[in-house]
């Protein structure tokens, strides 16, 4: 039996719109950054992963088979509709935040993508081996910058820690794992979310040993973003700037 | 495809420039971000084939998932294509392999040392020496530069500033 096409596009709406949406976030940087190395690389960054959001919902589109482009899915669905995570949706707050987040999402996408390289359907591993590549350069970014402001000031220290404390309780819905994923992992498309968790935590623990920050025990996760059945607020803010153009003139071409 | 009228498949296949010409005019197509270089030399053509349909089928591959540059390198290829007199082109883009600098040519590498840009190092994230005075005494100032495809590093001895592709 093969896996079922509501499966496969809730994948990779997942996939895309976590790309789609964190892109959106770094963008908010553009010419904002602390220094100009800082605003190219998060600009470089957010390019990146916008290039991956197009792979992913062009695909996510032809797997629908409703015709619907990866702008379509971007540019014209709603909140409800959208199947990112929370954590990517909050809002960048200070450069701390925007860094914590990053670091936490890189880990976790890198080892997913990892996984989803050795895809039984080509289509997502092909794409999953070239972001791949990406990724590693964002992980490694985001690994030496948590270190250096982690071990860094007290100022910059307590500003790494505070956003550690109030991200943490994110990372858990990356791992949530429901009964579309193990259809998934069932069909070798994509490994088990809640797979990749022992290797994530080992990596995060490296990290911030040597940034001197120390993990939340609270395992408490917010959730609900990547199935769709509460997204927080922040979203929707996001999708009116995003979103604004196809929303005051419906229809409007390049 | 327009055709000749009267024209018989025959002479239609022998006013076909080969493959081998056609890969020598998508190199002088410049990389639209480092002109220096051509498509060819920078790897992202990955086939030039004549279809049965008598249609020429190109196959390109993006440096980086997001590089702006992707769409204008299409357009680029078409034109020159186009210039030459073969219309009934389709182009594909195609993932996997994922793109390497490895494919870099040799050519190329040596046209990025003149530009002032040091090529990448298979060695290493490090790249092996300042383009302009070629001392070794380099140190990183970003991790990306002002293409996804570049870091930004300084020579330590003549100071100056310089572009490091990436090595991926």
């Amino acid at each position: 039996m093969t896996v079922s096409t509501d499966a496969l596009f809730q994948c990779l709406l997942r996939l895309g719109d976590n790309t789609l949406i964190l892109g959106q976030r770094l963008g908010e940087w553009c010419g904002h950054a602390p220094a100009l190395e800082e605003d190219i690389a998060l600009a470089n960054t957010a390019l990146d992963l916008m290039g991956q959001t197009r792979h992913w919902l062009t695909l996510a589109g032809e797997v629908e088979g409703k015709g619907r482009s990866e702008d379509d899915l971007a540019m014209l669905r709603d909140v409800w509709d959208f199947r990112n995570v929370l954590l990517v949706e909050q809002p960048i707050r200070d450069y701390g935040h925007t860094l914590m987040r990053q670091f936490l999402f890189d880990h976790y996408h890198l080892l997913m993508l990892r996984g989803l390289s050795e895809s039984a359907d080509s289509r997502l591993g092909d794409i999953a081996a070239k972001s791949v590549k990406e990724v590693t350069y964002h992980a490694e970014r985001s690994a030496e910058l948590i270190i250096a402001l982690g071990d860094g000031t007290e100022e910059s220290h307590m500003r790494m820690q505070d956003a550690l404390d109030r991200l943490f309780p994110f990372a858990g819905e990356l791992f949530e794992t429901d009964a579309i994923d193990e259809d998934l992992a069932q069909h070798g498309i994509a490994p088990l979310p809640s797979s990749l968790r022992p290797a994530f935590e080992a990596q995060l623990d490296i990290v911030l040993a040597e940034a001197t920050l120390s993990k939340p025990t609270d395992s408490f996760a917010h959730k609900g973003g990547r199935t769709g059945f509460r997204h927080t607020e922040h979203l929707g803010h996001l999708l009116a700037s995003m979103q604004w153009l196809q929303r005051a003139y419906p229809g409007a071409q390049w | 495809m327009v055709k000749t009228p009267g024209a018989t498949a025959a002479n239609t296949n022998d006013q076909r420039p080969d493959t081998a010409t056609i890969w020598a005019w998508l190199d002088d197509v410049p990389d639209p971000e480092i002109p220096v270089i051509s498509v060819v030399d920078l790897g992202i053509v990955r086939d030039v084939a004549w279809g049965d349909d008598q249609r020429l089928q190109v196959t390109l591959t993006p440096t980086y998932s997001g590089c702006p540059a992707t769409a204008v390198i299409a357009l680029d290829v078409e034109t020159a294509l186009r210039q030459r007199g073969i219309s009934a082109i389709d182009l594909h883009t195609q993932l996997a392999p994922a793109w390497t600098t490895d494919w870099l040519s040799d050519k190329g590498r040596a046209r990025l040392v003149e530009y002032g840009i040091a090529p990448p190092n298979p060695k290493g994230g490090v790249p092996d020496d300042c383009p302009r005075c070629h001392s070794a005494r380099v140190s990183r100032i970003s991790q990306f530069g002002s293409t996804p495809c570049k870091a930004q590093w300084r020579c330590d001895d003549c100071l100056e500033p310089f572009d490091y592709f990436k090595c991926i």
